[in-house]
């Protein structure tokens, strides 16, 4: 006898709630921590691994000395427990190297304006702030080494000027960027050779504003690792979108010298780098040029790290369809125009992860500066090592150094996180 | 049904002679020479591989031809940015793949040409953009992002935005063939309404339905070449050439 095919449904199922085992605080540990004998196995050694080394470590920092004078007298008292009195006694070396005692409200203020300043990149809606960011650069390097409030301010002034000019030639004579750029340049050019001087030699007299100049051998400690690290993320992002970009251009001439540019300086260690900025490259400068040492590790380290962000953004780029150009260009929208609203809007979203793996690497890098004798926090803790009272400290100096930039690192991975919730769209 | 011819002018809105290209070695179109007059309404068929797709992105310059001229509404296409940016912002085109911008909204992917290349002020920017959403019918989706739209929808999107850069002329490549059997009619049907309004349209399709309703005329192709065109009613009832009978036979055969 054959069944019958023929079926209709005769009445709706509704949708009910699943069971109880599935949802929860029971369901998120049955699928989670117990899918398994396998996994029940892991989560019990697990546990039992973070167990033990809590076990030993906690009651090493808690019960920890913070006031002693020295070493010596800790390993007296308690020879088991953590020694950071090393950190009561040399706290603001770790902070502002060797900067002068009675100038340690200028990098601290320099520090809380930075918080200030990068609000507005990061969260949109404070976007009216933005002119704090962009005067922030000018007023952080006059607050750090000082000198006249003019010399810094006339280059803003300058620039402003040069672009004001820009803008006019564009909008009242001719349409030409290429042109119009070149004459602002010449504009802003002639501007400070000849201007600047004699305007901020004006103003220090009728209004004399000015901090006492500190000089860059003094900055150290964790004011250098934000000075070079800040420095370097902020610059070497739009060298990076531009070196990406080169990469992909259609003109040979760009195209080789950017990759030219791009693998010579990821073949290159960055410890050769910073050699080369600080004992080379006076060679290759006129004589009797001081090029400041600070500005040279910050200009390599920034080299460097755009050398990694334009490989992982041109792999953002390789990430988008043939047909977001196509769609834009198909509209009518020009290059630059098509890069800035469709293309890099979302090579840039695939790219987070591993722009903010390249800052974070950046920012850890900027230990290496100590090998240059310069007084980052790691060249400070052999500083004071070397020190008699502290000589065989190590455990409490270091774990202190990276939790430091262990917070900073893991601010960053948790806002690009925040980020890559917010700037999803699919869902 | 009937159809309008009356909006058929004599104005010329493209015309291609002796155009050729290739891609490398291979070469894609062959002495191509087409004249679409403002208002016409045309369907190109073939099969893959013919060269119909890579025709009508000449016509934008997406590809590049090699020989021969194309000219936009009186422009020639050459190797002026300026021209070809011009003649793209009046030619709207729809993608089989319907390329919208996944991280705008629909209603800032219709308003961002606008505001871009033509500067129009964002609030007449977004009164055209939801007229035309209107128009595509929906309305109610402006601010939802693509990805939570269906692939009819975007499609439909698609269209909008081209048409909120109120082109001249609309290029079509093959923008239902992504689509679910279910989603094709309410694209072809807001693509019906277009072509009753009198746009000047080149459609590459292979929805032989919609040639017979709204073509003013049929262009076949194969190998690179323009093989027969004709009104779409003499088209399909008395093919000349044996390609043409046997691709139709294959495509209407089922």
């Amino acid at each position: 006898m054959m069944t019958k095919i023929a079926f209709v449904r005769k009445k709706e199922i509704p949708p009910s709630a699943p069971p109880i085992t599935e949802v929860g605080l029971i369901g998120w540990l049955r699928q989670n921590l117990f899918s398994s004998w396998l996994n029940s196995i892991l989560t019990v050694l697990s546990v039992y691994f973070i167990i033990i080394m809590l076990w030993d470590f906690i009651p090493w920092a808690y019960g920890g000395h913070w006031n002693t004078k020295s070493l010596r007298e800790c390993l007296d008292l308690d020879p088991d427990v953590a020694c950071f009195s090393v950190l009561t006694a040399r706290w603001k070396q770790l902070l502002f190297g060797l900067y002068p005692a009675e100038e340690y409200w200028r990098p601290t203020l320099t520090f809380i304006f930075l918080l200030l300043a990068i609000v507005p990149i990061l969260f949109p809606k404070f976007f009216r702030f933005f002119w704090f960011s962009i005067i922030y650069p000018g007023l952080a390097v006059w607050l750090l080494w000082g000198g006249s409030f003019w010399s810094i301010s006339i280059v803003y002034v300058g620039l402003t000027l040069g672009a004001l000019f820009f803008l006019t030639v564009i909008r009242r004579y001719l349409k030409n960027y290429m042109i119009a750029a070149i004459l602002a340049f010449l504009f802003t050019a002639l501007f400070f050779l000849f201007i600047s001087n004699p305007l901020v030699g004006l103003l220090n007299v009728i209004l004399p504003i000015s901090l006492p100049f500190v000089e860059s051998l003094k900055m150290g400690g964790f004011t250098l690792s934000l000075i070079v690290g800040v420095t370097g993320i902020v610059a070497s992002f739009p060298i990076g979108i531009l070196l990406a970009l080169g990469r992909q251009s259609n003109l040979p001439v760009i195209k080789m010298i950017c990759v030219g540019f791009i693998e010579f300086i990821r073949g290159v260690p960055l410890i050769t780098l910073l050699f080369v900025a600080s004992v080379l490259l006076n060679y290759f400068l006129p004589p009797g040029t001081n090029f400041d040492i600070v500005l040279r590790v910050v200009i390599m380290v920034t080299l460097f790290s755009a050398a990694y962000m334009a490989e992982v953004i041109r792999g953002g780029l390789a990430g988008l369809p043939l047909g977001q150009h196509e769609a834009s260009a198909s509209l009518g929208l020009t290059y630059w125009q098509s890069q800035r609203l469709i293309i890099m809007p979302q090579a840039l979203k695939i790219s987070i992860p591993g722009i903010v793996n390249t800052f974070i690497g950046l920012f850890k890098d900027t230990t290496l500066v100590s090998i240059i004798s310069l007084r980052d926090p790691v060249g400070l803790a052999s500083t004071i090592r070397a020190d008699q009272k502290w000589n065989g400290i190590y455990w409490e100096l270091y774990v202190a150094i990276g939790f430091m930039f262990f917070i900073f690192c893991w601010g960053m991975s948790q806002y690009s996180q925040y980020l890559e919730r917010k700037l999803k769209t699919d869902k | 049904m009937e159809k309008t011819k009356i909006n058929i002018t004599d104005e010329v809105a493209i015309h291609i002679s002796d155009m050729n290209k290739w891609f490398g070695n291979f070469h894609v179109l062959r002495d191509i020479n087409l004249e679409v007059r403002r208002g016409e309404r045309i369907v190109v068929c073939g099969p893959s591989g013919s060269g119909k797709s890579t025709l009508i992105r000449c016509i934008n310059r997406l590809e590049e031809h090699q020989k021969g001229s194309i000219i936009v509404d009186g422009t020639e296409l050459t190797t002026d940015l300026k021209n070809i940016d011009k003649i793209r912002s009046e030619v709207g085109m729809v993608f089989q793949h319907f390329n919208l911008f996944p991280h705008l909204t629909t209603l800032e992917n219709c308003t961002l040409a606008p505001m871009w290349v033509r500067e129009t002020p964002e609030k007449e920017a977004t009164e055209i953009a939801m007229e035309m959403l209107e128009k595509v019918k929906i309305p109610e989706q402006a601010h939802k992002y693509p990805g939570q739209l269906s692939g009819g929808q975007q499609q439909r999107v698609a269209i909008a935005r081209s048409l909120c850069m109120k082109p001249r002329i609309m290029l079509f490549d093959e923008v239902t063939s992504a689509l679910d059997p279910e989603m094709i009619k309410e694209v072809l049907d807001t693509m019906i309404q277009l072509a009753e309004e009198g746009m000047t349209m080149i459609c590459v399709t292979h929805e032989m339905g919609f040639a017979r309703q709204v073509a003013d005329r049929v262009i076949f192709m194969d190998d690179g070449q323009i093989v027969e065109q004709n009104e779409p009613e003499e088209f399909f009832k008395n093919p000349k050439s044996d390609r043409t009978k046997l691709f139709l036979s294959q495509i209407l055969g089922h």
